[in-house]
């Protein structure tokens, strides 16, 4: 075998679609982010439609529910995963061996965001095709693709900067915490009027709350594009980013 | 055209806080060779690799690899120069030795054939069995793969052995001796002195940020003064008096328990010295040889009078 030098960099396009592709099948791969990005959702939409735990109002149980539980989905890919997977990567020095590679920076990042995306898309189809069946009839959905992206763009930014400034093991402990408490305070499938009315504004700023209320009001109420919601959410990701962009720590 | 040096080091300082790492540093690695840095644990032989990485950013002093900045030329750099990190760090700790090594190889234009990569570092086995719950041997091996997959002219390898086992590690020195052969650049760092003196063309000894000598094996072990008389005898002897017989140009020491050695200008009457001398202390010399010095007893006595 030769090591006769034959350096070079592959074509941007081919090195991004590379990263993609590992970054997708070491996701899919990992066991305890697929309980969080496929099983968590699915069954706490299976089984709140089934049996009557919470009482969802005006609307039918499993009109309710998709809305959060898309948000939920958003929340587990955009935000826990990738905070966990970016921590370890971190800590692991994959980042920075990355970095000595002739991929970029910006497109290592580039591709993060298209793995999201990617199995976010997944996630809607699975969260929408169970919904379907379970007799989940939409009344708009194109208003709701701005929200997905700014409520992917939110989480991301704050995933980021907690797996870039915390250590793997503070990140795993964090990013877990946070998504069991907005899965049960972010209105995924407890009713914001179901908690009392001084904690409501709170809870409807968060990122989670606002999608899941911005999803519901498009998806359930038929809504126009809602702006409070999608206003919280870029701000949301405009501190995040920016945040995530200032003290990042690659080592 | 002349060929460029593969690496400039030149007045390198490095200051971590209160801690200078690396100071004032100085070293040429030619293209083509095998250059090792040598030095204890925390001698800055990482911080200098490491800035030639690109990884940090020298406080004061310059560093051209390949005749490019590392960092403000990072993009051009990046697919000519491999890089394995120490402690065979940068894996996906979920990825499998073979699909890590494929995805870098994507990275590159003309990578290795992974297959073969594989085989020759005696990875076959390890199928597709993620990278952390590999031994830190087989990590090691991933690591220095993956720092030649993209088919680099240069290669940055920090400790590329530590933590292998005896035949892993004389492999590892094969595929550095190939390497070689095939015109690739490798600057490696140890603290191990036989890898140094096995495989470096040129070794640069460095402690305390500082360099304290470099030279070609031979070079090093072959200077004036360096020739030895080494002995064996009961352990921890009081060597005063035998200090006090011998000449200015000459020294004692227990190298290892039981072990000694006596440097300097070695002739018949140093001899002499010696072995009356242990003729009055009732010492048989047990293995007494006249020799030249290994680069383990110049890398001693360099690294231990800077250490004062």
């Amino acid at each position: 075998m030769t090591y006769v030098p034959a350096p070079g960099a592959a074509p941007l396009t081919r090195m991004v679609a590379a990263q993609v592709l590992l970054e997708v099948r070491l996701l899919l791969r990992n066991g305890e982010q697929l309980l969080l990005t496929a099983v968590i959702p699915v069954v706490l939409l299976g089984l709140l439609t089934a049996v009557p735990v919470v009482d969802t109002g005006e609307y039918d149980r499993v009109d309710f529910l998709v809305p959060g539980i898309l948000a939920l989905s958003v929340m587990s890919t955009a935000f826990t995963s990738l905070a966990i997977a970016t921590g370890y990567e971190r800590r692991y020095g994959a980042l920075k061996r990355l970095a000595a590679s002739p991929l970029p920076r910006w497109a290592l990042l580039a591709a993060k965001a298209v793995t999201v995306l990617v199995v976010e898309v997944l996630q809607v189809v699975l969260v929408g095709g169970l919904g379907l069946a379970l007799g989940w009839r939409p009344d708009g959905a194109m208003a709701a693709v701005p929200l997905l992206l700014a409520g992917t763009a939110a989480f991301a930014g704050l995933g980021l900067l907690m797996a870039g400034t915390l250590r793997a093991e503070a990140t795993l402990a964090a990013a877990n915490l946070v998504y069991l408490l907005l899965l049960v305070l972010g209105g995924v499938v407890i009713p914001f009027g179901q908690f009392p009315d001084a904690l409501r504004p709170v809870l409807e700023s968060t990122p989670t709350g606002a999608l899941a209320g911005g999803l519901r009001s498009v998806l359930a109420d038929g809504d126009g594009l809602p702006w409070a919601p999608l206003v919280v959410l870029v701000i949301w990701a405009a501190a995040g980013t920016t945040a995530a962009a200032r003290w990042f720590r690659w080592e | 055209m002349s060929v460029p040096p593969a690496v400039e080091v030149d007045g390198l300082v490095k200051r971590y806080g209160t801690t200078t790492a690396v100071d004032g540093l100085s070293v040429r690695v030619d293209s083509g060779a095998v250059t090792a840095l040598l030095g204890p644990n925390g001698a800055g032989k990482t911080t200098t690799v490491e800035t030639c990485e690109g990884f940090r950013e020298p406080d004061t002093g310059r560093v051209r690899v390949l005749g490019l900045d590392p960092r403000r030329d990072s993009a051009e750099l990046r697919p000519r120069v491999g890089v394995m990190l120490q402690e065979g760090a940068g894996l996906y700790p979920g990825a499998g030795a073979r699909e890590l090594l494929t995805h870098l190889g994507r990275l590159h234009r003309h990578p290795l054939d992974v297959d073969r990569l594989v085989e020759r570092l005696g990875l076959g086995g390890t199928g597709r069995t993620p990278l952390r719950r590999l031994s830190g041997g087989q990590r090691q091996r991933v690591a220095l793969a993956a720092a030649l997959v993209g088919r680099p002219e240069l290669v940055f390898l920090d400790e590329p052995t530590a933590g292998l086992d005896p035949h892993a590690r004389h492999s590892t020195w094969d595929l550095i001796g190939e390497l070689r052969g095939d015109g690739v650049s490798v600057v490696l760092t140890t603290h191990l002195i036989d890898e140094a003196e096995q495989l470096a063309d040129h070794v640069v000894i460095i402690d305390h940020g500082r360099l304290v000598t470099e030279g070609s094996p031979e070079e090093l072990t072959s200077g004036p003064g360096d020739d030895v008389i080494s002995f064996g005898g009961p352990p921890r002897l009081d060597l005063s008096t035998l200090r006090a017989a011998l000449p200015e140009s000459a020294d004692v020491r227990e190298v290892t328990p039981g072990s000694y050695q006596v440097a300097g200008v070695v002739d018949p009457h140093l001899l002499a010295t010696l072995t009356s001398w242990c003729a009055t202390n009732d010492i048989l010399a047990e293995g007494l040889q006249v020799g030249r010095r290994s680069l383990e007893d110049v890398y001693l006595e360099l690294t231990r009078r800077s250490a004062r």
